[in-house]
């Protein structure tokens, strides 16, 4: 206990001097170096239109007009809320988890005008894990592709060159798996019209 | 798994393998592996350390006997969590708080803190809603730094108890914990903090930018127009860095390394990945230069790279083929040229199920606790895998520093046994294991178990604890969440409400039982070896280095684990799957 005592002395003072540099000279450094030389990424990768802040590229939004894209199912508050994320964390055999996923199913077919047999991709049916996802898988965006070349009166191999230039393939073509990023993909849209 | 999801695999291990073994050896250097004491950047380093042992008051000749290094220790773990506590309380009035963070509840602090003090980064809270940016920066981020190298000190001792012949003492705490962060952590965590931003990873002092977002007919439930997303900000990529290299885990964010914010590609997802393995992995190389035994290192590798690629392996298989429950719903989870497909509930496109099985072993085989998708959405065996995995007691390869202790604990306990067997007297690199040892060992072996079922067995009966969801996933989640717990871990099956009094409570006390009643007892096994001689090896020697020891030393991991946990598991994830 002695021993213990004496040591508190170090310890408070320890505790001071490690504060002080991991807790405010490493951070503030980090941040002045991405300001400074990242300034855009550092601040979230946000996207404007007329001068307005219209979302981030790396962060999913919800779209529900029949022109648009639409996201995957997401957890995070009334959906998309990026002051909350989250994944559902329902479990694997969790009777809400299945009786949403049916209804995703049969939603997600009559929206895209699928028959009963066509199988849903199963991102397009799934929360994701930070319920921000920006992406939708290509086989999803594609079954899509039709409505929205439809709603918008455009050629449907316009909204598929469209899709192949705003899918994001695999880091160093080898890392994480490709995908549709769906915030970019239906501002080129609004931004062709 | 497709072959790209083991070109991606083989990446990690190539990774891993090119450079663990340089940054061993320069570990080792930092903890006295060269004669004169001389370690590379003395020029730059020294410095910063003579200044800081100036303003702390340290001694830097002075060692300790285990005891002392123990208390220093513990002295040190107070301060923490009584700093880290009173931030939490009374951030609301402090600065640096730009979305206008209320004090966190008494009982909610003591967990957060118990939790970032003892290395396991529980979060019964959701970052971007409880958290300023004060309390992330001072608090947290300090936090992930200091228990981390407190964690590479503790190691450091117990090597050279193992290694120093009729000595009392280990070393001086003090000085352990000033190189580890200044000549390990610190400059790691700013190289990974530079290449975390240039992927998008934020690092700013924000609050919320408020976007109109791009559908302006999205309403909510009570069909309110919904046309405002709020964008977090914060230091993020700063205390990301750090999260994974010191083996912490707490995530920034409430969804962790599955958080755009946090993670923005493939890319970052490896380099997160990679980096909770690295230092874990080197210091098994940084042991065998400090006890001049390289075949040591071989050894303790092969054991745990093989227990943890098992589990790799196994739990990428798992996930990426599908959740069967969906499969009479309509929906596709093939693999395909067009979609990565398997069990998406829960994952990231960007990273894909089979990434997410990788991910999920690396952070139960440390004590990390990051997780970039979220495990309680795994399927029923994908998800006893990780918890298996932690039940193992984090040595494959271990959180930083305490994975390697316990490794050559359990090392410990399989010559003894062996030496049981053949009846002579066990020892391990020249010194005898005798009785004392092996209470102090069994007190380590039994403390992680203890804290885990005492308190799950508790909050199962306790009916106000039941926050968890029906049938057998439901004791998965109890389950879970205390192994997570008890082995500073840190990840969880998220779905359980663990914000009430019973588990911030039993929880907190979990941490810091599987923190200290593991560190202490392995400080003192390292203060008894030291004092004793080495003793030569004879023709009866059992060699601890050869193919017949790595089985011994898996059959006592194995053993341990299976006769602890199997009944438990059996009620939870394993009765799941068969009710499939």
């Amino acid at each position: 206990m002695r021993a213990f005592i004496r040591q508190l002395r170090p310890a408070l003072f320890a505790t001071v001097v490690s504060t002080v540099l991991l807790g405010v000279v490493y951070p503030l450094v980090a941040t002045g170096i991405g300001q400074l030389f990242f300034h855009d990424k550092a601040n979230g990768s946000l996207i404007t239109r007329d001068g307005t802040v219209v979302g981030s590229e790396l962060i999913g939004q919800t779209f529900v007009a029949p022109q648009y894209f639409h996201s995957r199912p997401s957890a995070a508050g009334a959906g998309y809320d990026g002051s909350a994320s989250s994944g559902s964390n329902l479990g694997p055999v969790n009777p809400d988890l299945l009786a949403a996923v049916q209804e995703r199913v049969a939603a997600y077919r009559e929206e895209n005008g699928l028959s009963a047999d066509v199988l849903v991709p199963v991102d397009a049916v799934t929360a994701s894990a930070s319920g921000l996802d920006p992406h939708i898988s290509v086989a999803n965006a594609r079954l899509q592709a039709a409505r929205v070349a439809t709603e918008r009166g455009l050629d449907v191999r316009v909204v598929l060159g469209l899709i192949d230039d705003h899918t994001d393939g695999r880091s160093l073509g080898i890392l994480g798996e490709p995908g549709v990023n769906v915030v970019t993909l239906n501002l080129a849209l609004d931004d062709m019209s | 798994m497709s072959w790209q999801n083991f070109l991606q695999l083989a990446a990690l291990i190539a990774a891993l393998a090119i450079t663990v073994p340089p940054l061993g050896r320069y570990m080792a250097n930092v903890f006295g592996a060269r004669a004169d004491g001389s370690a590379p950047g003395d020029r730059f380093f020294r410095p910063i350390e003579r200044s800081i042992y100036r303003v702390c008051g340290i001694d830097e000749k002075r060692e300790q006997r285990w005891n002392v290094y123990a208390a220093a220790m513990m002295a040190f773990s107070l301060i923490s969590v009584l700093v880290l506590y009173a931030l939490l309380r009374l951030q609301g009035s402090l600065p640096f708080n730009p979305t206008d963070r209320a004090g966190v509840s008494p009982m909610g602090s003591f967990n957060t803190a118990a939790s970032f003090v003892t290395n396991t980064n529980w979060q019964w809270y959701s970052g971007e809603v409880s958290i300023s940016h004060l309390t992330q920066m001072l608090g947290l981020s300090v936090q992930n730094f200091v228990s981390a190298a407190v964690g590479i000190a503790i190691a450091v001792a117990l090597i050279r108890g193992i290694s120093r012949t009729g000595s009392r003492n280990l070393g001086n705490f003090w000085v352990d914990l000033t190189r580890g962060l200044v000549r390990i952590l610190l400059p790691l965590a700013l190289v990974g903090t530079v290449v975390l931003i240039s992927q998008g990873v934020v690092q700013n002092l924000n609050g919320h930018t408020a976007a109109t977002t791009i559908d302006t007919t999205v309403t909510d439930a009570d069909g309110n127009a919904l046309t405002t997303q709020l964008i977090p900000g914060g230091p993020v990529a700063s205390q990301e860095a750090i999260k994974e290299l010191g083996t912490n885990g707490g995530g920034y964010y409430n969804a962790n390394s599955s958080h755009p914010f946090e993670s923005t590609n493939g890319f970052t997802n490896f380099m997160e990945n990679y980096m909770l393995l690295l230092i874990p992995l080197a210091l098994v190389f940084t042991f065998g230069y400090l006890v001049k035994d390289k075949r040591q290192t071989k050894l303790l590798l092969a054991v745990m790279a093989g227990i943890l690629l098992v589990f790799a392996v196994f739990t990428s298989l798992t996930e990426q083929s599908g959740n069967s429950a969906l499969g009479s719903l309509g929906v596709d989870q093939s693999i395909s040229t067009t979609q990565s497909g398997g069990n998406m509930e829960g994952k990231e496109v960007r990273f894909g199920a089979s990434a997410c099985g990788v991910f999920a072993a690396s952070t139960t085989g440390t004590s990390t606790g990051a997780v970039n998708c979220m495990h309680d959405s795994f399927t029923s065996l994908g998800g006893m895998a990780p918890m298996l995995h932690m039940m193992f007691g984090e040595i494959s390869p271990g959180g930083v520093g305490v994975g390697l202790s316990g490794i050559l604990v359990l090392a410990l306990l399989a010559v003894f046994i062996a030496g049981l067997m053949v009846g002579r007297t066990p020892e391990y690199l020249g010194k005898k294991i005798q009785a004392s040892e092996m209470k102090l060992v069994t007190l380590y072996i039994l403390a992680m178990p203890f804290a885990l079922l005492t308190f799950a067995a508790a909050a199962v009966v306790i009916r106000s604890a039941a926050t968890y969801q029906a049938g057998p996933h439901g004791l998965s989640e109890v389950l879970y969440n205390y192994a997570s717990t008890a082995n500073n871990n840190g990840s969880a099956l998220a779905y359980q409400g663990t914000g009430t009094q019973w588990y911030t409570v039993t929880q907190g006390f979990s941490m810091m039982i599987g923190r200290f009643f593991t560190i202490i007892p392995a400080l003192a096994i390292g203060g008894s070896l030291a004092a004793k001689p080495k003793v030569p090896a004879t023709s009866g020697t059992m060699p601890t280095h050869n193919a017949l020891f790595g089985v011994l030393l898996v059959g006592v991991i194995v053993i341990v684990a299976g006769l602890t946990f199997f009944p438990a598991l059996a009620l939870g994830p394993i009765l799941e799957h068969l009710s499939l």
